[in-house]
């Protein structure tokens, strides 16, 4: 099982020795300067926390291979979350330190950077956005902090690679038998204990055993007087990203801007997805231009008359034809309808949905990389206050909206058990996946625009609801949110497009063989019948409760493995726009499919993992029953 | 020169933290992201309706949750002290 939708896989548990280690606080670039060095791609994005975990690559230079290891970003090496604690396991364990720091906001920087001096491990300092920083008016004298600090310092723009094989030099030219005395902010007193490691004390009060400090005031002085040696301000004009920037959180322009973005996202996104399939052009209703391209029309043209030969050949109703081409309806095979693992199982993924993912994707790419996510999330900070969790929680929701599974593990960036739990059972209640919407898209879409946004409303509807009552049930610290705000920047076509190839070869790779898999099983269990023996049993609840016909049982089964392909078993069964509705929200609803459902677990353990199926069971329970008695 | 909490600054207005009122982890965060003592910071906006306050500081912009932000006292005095 692969942790999430694109590839890569963090590491979580296991030690690793590293030849070279990326350290730095969050978003300063760590990510896009592994990229560089190792040629894996990695998701980054213009937002702090990323990279949950840590990334583990091989860097082939000079005929010689080096460990590269990406550690989460952190701003101090004083372990109180998570991600420090990671960073400081690997940094006892590697040879060589890069410390990335963002050279347009050295004061900050620099404290994380004594600290790791103090470790006395050899290290290399790359001046991450030195780009940003010259465009800012912000100048620093490179040989100077260099001396100051005792340790090479190298410029570098990771988005473009600028001075990347400078970094990789310098620093496989640190002597590394040498173990480097430490440099300014740390008083060297005896040797270093096993698990004390030099870091800023930021609480008097605290114990002192087994620990190192760097007396948090010397350390602020120290910086400040670096940093007045080596940098000047030069003054520079506001400018039109400045403008945006302060307009995105203000209190009135902010949620203008907000209903904006949000908007002009979602018909992008639509827009994009049915041009893909149809090749039609258009907001709502019928297009307006239709061009004669698009996944259904490929299928229909190339890929229909093989298909309906394959059919003659293998001769209707036999066991080959009904696994392969599956149903034919009214004598031709219905993409959709038809079931087999040639006909529906392709066109489910790569003519119905693959589209939607492009196009998700791709903006979700443009809003995570201009900077928008976070402003986003202060912007909502008090209505999420209000289902127990803050604003930030909006970012792993969004990634849910995509995939549940990346959008659960997302939660990591939260900080404290209860809100990983909302968020997470929220995500894998009651925000659908790209697949999912899609399918829904396709096929309610025929019936008219309203039982689509139907849906969708009772949903959000869902979502708050069921955040609320976990706000005043479950028990649990409610942190406030304090984040960093990352100006605009414009987004690197390449590093779009990179991310974007990621993410959608991930769900062809993850999500094709769970497909034709599903199909396949699907097949062979009606030729044993053994739906006819379920849909009985479970008829007394569906049709009661729900008001769905028997056979609904099915796909809310088959969901289980892929809810896209289980909304498509939903064509054959001549529902009403009423029961559609309320068997895609109970589909929605009705556990998450089994990737999310095993990462659910994975992050929140076996006992909150069972808690929020538990929440899903009786929420999926009233929902469909609610909306099957108010509805007429 | 005047205490006062750093919700109550206007906008635009700057001036310098003297004290943070909370427990290890609170002041862990917020001096991670360069809130101490002694350092100068100016608010930016408030998002209306309990929403956080954002401020700069050392030339970044910082969200701050309303109810961390009520914890911390700022001096509005500016003489470059």
């Amino acid at each position: 099982m692969a942790e999430t939708c694109h590839g890569v896989t963090p590491k979580k548990t296991n030690r690793v020795s590293a030849d070279i280690l990326l350290v730095g606080q969050p978003n300063v670039g760590k990510s896009v300067l592994f990229s560089r060095m190792t040629g894996i791609r990695t998701i980054a994005s213009n937002y702090p926390g990323t990279t949950v975990g840590y990334t583990t690559g091989r860097m082939r230079f000079a005929n010689d291979i080096y460990d590269v290891v990406d550690a989460p970003g952190t701003y101090s090496l004083e372990p109180l979350d998570d991600a420090a604690r990671v960073a400081v396991n690997l940094i006892d364990d590697a040879v060589r330190i890069i410390n990335v720091v963002d050279a347009t906001h050295l004061e900050r920087h620099l404290t994380l950077t004594l600290e790791l001096l103090a470790q006395g491990k050899p290290m290399v300092i790359a001046l991450n956005m030195s780009d940003e920083a010259r465009h800012k008016g912000i100048e620093i004298d490179v040989a100077k902090l260099a001396q100051r600090l005792g340790v090479p310092v190298i410029p570098t723009v990771a988005r473009t690679g600028e001075g990347v094989r400078r970094l990789i030099l310098a620093t496989l030219a640190l002597d590394i038998d040498k173990q480097k005395v430490p440099g300014i902010g740390y008083e060297k007193k005896g040797g270093r204990s096993v698990t004390g490691h030099p870091h800023i004390l930021h609480h008097p009060e605290a114990n002192h055993k087994g620990h190192k400090h760097i007396p948090e005031q010397t350390v602020w002085r120290r910086v400040g007087k670096v940093v007045n040696e080596v940098q000047t301000l030069h003054n520079h004009h506001h400018t039109f990203g400045q403008w945006l920037e302060d307009a995105s959180v203000h209190p009135v322009w902010g949620g203008l801007v907000a209903m904006l973005v949000l908007a002009v996202s979602f018909i992008l996104i639509r827009m994009i997805g049915e041009f893909l399939i149809g090749g039609g052009i258009g907001i709502v209703g019928n297009p307006w231009v239709e061009l004669p391209f698009g996944t259904e029309k490929l299928f229909d043209v190339a890929w229909k008359p093989v298909m309906m030969k394959l059919s003659g050949l293998l001769g209707e109703g036999s066991f080959l034809h009904n696994l392969f081409i599956g149903q034919l309806i009214g004598g031709q095979i219905d993409f959709m309808q038809s079931f087999g693992i040639l006909t529906s199982g392709l066109f489910i993924p790569l003519g119905a949905v693959l589209p939607y993912i492009v196009s998700f994707y791709f903006v979700l790419g443009l809003l995570e990389d201009t900077g928008y996510l976070p402003r986003l999330a202060v912007f909502l900070d008090n209505v999420m206050h209000r289902l127990g969790l803050h604003g930030y929680a909006i970012i792993p929701t969004l990634l849910g909206l995509g995939c549940n599974v990346p959008g659960v593990m997302a939660t990591r960036i939260l900080e404290t058990k209860r809100q990983r739990f909302i968020t997470a059972t929220l995500i894998s209640i009651a925000v659908p996946c790209a697949a999912l919407q899609a399918m829904i898209i396709g096929l309610v879409g025929d019936r008219g625009l309203w039982p689509v946004a139907l849906i969708y409303g009772i949903l959000f509807v869902v979502w708050i609801g069921i955040g609320l009552i976990l706000r005043f049930t479950s028990k649990g610290f409610r942190p406030e949110l304090l984040i960093e705000i990352p100006p605009y920047r414009a987004p690197s076509w390449r590093a779009l497009g990179s991310k974007l190839w990621m993410r959608v070869t991930g769900f062809l790779k993850e999500a094709l063989p769970v497909v034709l898999g599903a199909v396949v099983v699907v097949n062979l269990l009606y030729q044993f019948n053994v739906f006819t023996y379920i849909a009985r049993a479970t008829a007394p609840v569906m049709s009661f409760l729900w008001g769905l016909p028997k056979e609904a049982i099915v796909p809310l089964l088959v969901g289980i493995l892929r809810k896209d392909v289980a909304i498509g078993m939903f064509a054959p069964l001549n529902l009403t726009i009423k029961q559609l509705v309320i068997g895609s929200v109970v589909l929605s609803m009705f556990f998450p499919c089994i990737a999310t459902l095993v990462i659910l677990f994975r992050e929140l353990g076996w006992k909150d993992g069972l808690k929020s199926i538990g929440i899903m069971l009786a929420a999926v329970i009233v929902v469909g029953a609610a909306i099957n008695l108010l509805w007429p | 020169m005047s205490e006062k909490l750093l919700t109550d600054l206007s906008v635009n207005e700057e001036a310098e933290i003297v004290e943070i009122r909370g427990g290890r982890g609170m002041q862990g965060r917020l001096r991670a992201l360069g809130l101490a003592e002694g350092q100068h910071v100016k608010k930016l906006s408030g998002v209306g309706f309990g929403g956080p306050v954002i401020i700069l500081i050392n030339r970044a912009q910082v969200a701050i949750g309303r109810g961390m932000a009520r914890r911390i006292i700022v001096r509005t005095d500016h003489t470059n002290g």
